[in-house]
């Protein structure tokens, strides 16, 4: 039962970022992401919820050209991107933050910081936004010399938002951003994810942590075994009964 | 001999045979640490680098051991050759990857290495059938010069191998710590994905660890020439066989590991062939291959297991 939010809500946001135009991806025979179609517009933070296997990664995988869609298109800017290698979408300006982080484990954090940087060239340019990334997260700082592997879970999470934002990217995809954080150092990535966006990173956000995300998100899409059924301004969908019940973890009073 | 003078004798030969093994081992290491493949035709790669060395020594009027060269001339000539053979075996390694193996990345099971060992047959055969089965005369410019310790000797090839594997080994070291390549194979290595998510493009990751591997491999191939003065189409197969152990008893996929492992290797054969008997050579390394998968299965150097945060 596809329930959409009213039009009016559409029309009012910023022109697209990036779009999902009836995107269909597949593992094999598995028929992963049905017929989907996102829209972030330039400047949102724009979260996507779902419970497991709903098709959130494999979204992410999408966007980044780890996984190919079999049909339907990706647009980036503009400009269709479905063909382009991963590199070459991280050099226009997409940087991801994966699931459970995925630094390199056998690298210093600062040696992770500067792989983020990979396609870049313009050193002076690097050396500022280390110091953009210091601002932002004090921590990092300290650590500078230690093994990513061996920081504790937050840490890797800032280091690994740090990473990203060595890309300057334009779209920055998240991918659980809070999994396996303490609720204070949720909080504190949150208050992040917020910091950067005013800083004119636009965010794409898959999160089960449906409260958190969408008091800091402008929309919200929800996910179900592949197909979105359901979209709309994060007020809407906070207010919404069955992102309530499913989500949000309030029941409905009788 | 004195006891003394034998057991020198034996560590300067198992030094030579170990930065050999070394320079070998390398290549496997770093072709499993990317992508966790063991690439049997290296075995033979490094066969095809020591023809390709005497090949090119022998256009260059350079036949048998009768044109010997001093000082500088000597070392220009030896530079030159090597270079261009280590970039002959790097495009021989590189095309290998490209034309005989992309194509199976990421199948599972053992498709990718049973291709490794057909591409190794292909390039054994090569050599035979242009060549002929016989044992090649090396060509080797370089004098005979000795120093002698007591009755232990120390000849200048040794220290030419010495030089060579060292100046080498150290390039790689740099080039893997220090350049932005190198820091794509360290990141590709540790985390393929997380690699191509900041960036990095694997595909050239790859086919460059290919060359660097085979690169080396011809290195050693020359080296195995001027150490011993001959060649045949069959020293990739023993050569070959002890450099995989060296890389696995330093640790698989571990760069110094392939080295110490290089080096002990070389020593135990020469120790062990000395002390025990040179028929129980390969029974000692292949039972140490074997006590290493059972009992440290990491090798010395080499890691638990790969974490992943």
């Amino acid at each position: 039962m596809p329930i959409s939010d009213a039009p009016q809500t559409q029309s009012q946001r910023r022109p697209p970022l990036l779009e999902f135009n009836d995107v269909n991806t597949y593992y094999g025979e598995l028929h992963v992401l049905k017929s989907v179609n996102y829209r972030v517009g330039d400047g949102e933070i724009v979260c996507l919820l779902g419970g497991n296997a709903s098709g959130k990664s494999t979204t992410m995988k999408t966007i980044l050209g780890i996984v190919r869609p079999k049909s339907g298109k990706v647009t980036y800017a503009g400009q269709p991107i479905d063909r382009l290698p991963t590199a070459e979408r991280v050099k226009r300006g997409i940087a991801p933050v994966p699931e459970a982080r995925r630094l390199f484990p056998r690298m210093t954090v600062l040696e992770n910081l500067e792989m983020g940087a990979f396609t870049r060239s313009d050193t002076t340019e690097i050396e500022s936004d280390k110091e953009r990334v210091f601002g932002l997260f004090p921590r990092i700082k300290e650590r500078l010399t230690q093994l990513a592997g061996t920081l504790s879970g937050g840490e890797q999470q800032m280091v690994a938002m740090g990473r990203a934002l060595m890309a300057r990217p334009k779209l920055l995809c998240m991918d659980e951003p809070s999994m396996g954080l303490s609720p204070a150092f949720v909080e504190q990535v949150f208050d992040i994810i917020q910091a950067i966006n005013k800083q004119g990173t636009s965010i794409f956000m898959v999160e089960q942590n449906a409260n958190m995300a969408l008091s800091i998100a402008d929309y919200g899409y929800v996910l179900q075994t592949g197909e979105v059924v359901l979209h709309g301004s994060a007020q809407s969908l906070r207010d919404n009964e069955m992102v309530q019940q499913a989500y949000l973890g309030e029941m409905k009073a009788q | 001999m004195e006891s003394w003078e034998i057991l020198l004798q034996q560590v300067i030969n198992g030094l030579s045979l170990g930065a050999m093994y070394a320079l070998l081992a390398l290549g496997f290491t770093m072709v499993y640490g990317i992508i966790e493949l063991i690439n049997f035709a290296h075995f033979n790669i490094f066969m095809v680098g020591s023809f390709i060395a005497m090949w090119l020594m022998q256009l260059m009027g350079f036949t048998g051991q009768t044109h010997i060269l001093y000082g500088l001339p000597l070392v220009g000539l030896l530079v030159l050759v090597l270079c261009a053979t280590m970039l002959s075996t790097g495009a021989l390694g590189a095309l290998i990857e490209r034309y005989g193996l992309r194509a199976l990345r990421g199948v599972s099971g053992t498709a990718p290495m049973i291709t490794t060992i057909g591409l190794s047959y292909i390039l054994f055969n090569v050599i035979l059938l242009t060549t002929g089965a016989d044992t090649k005369n090396y060509s080797n410019p370089m004098p005979n010069i000795r120093w002698e310790f007591g009755d232990a000797v120390l000849r200048l090839r040794e220290v030419m191998l010495w030089g060579v594997s060292v100046v080498l080994m150290i390039a790689l070291h740099y080039f893997v710590r220090r350049t932005k390549m190198g820091k794509a194979m360290q990141a590709t290595a540790q985390d393929q994905e997380a690699a191509r998510m900041v960036g990095v493009d694997v595909d050239r990751v790859v086919i460059i660890t290919f060359f660097i591997g085979s690169a080396l491999a011809g290195a050693a191939g020359l080296i195995f020439g001027l150490y011993y003065n001959y060649t045949s189409f069959i020293i990739g197969y023993t050569a070959g066989l002890r450099a995989f152990t060296a890389a696995v008893l330093g640790g698989i996929g571990n760069i110094p590991g392939a080295m110490l492992g290089g080096v002990l290797i070389g020593l135990i054969e020469s120790l062990g062939g000395q002390y025990l008997a040179v028929r129980w050579t390969d029974v000692i390394i292949f039972s140490i291959l074997v006590l290493v998968l059972v009992f440290r299965p990491t090798g010395l150097l080499g890691r638990a297991a790969p974490t992943k945060s």
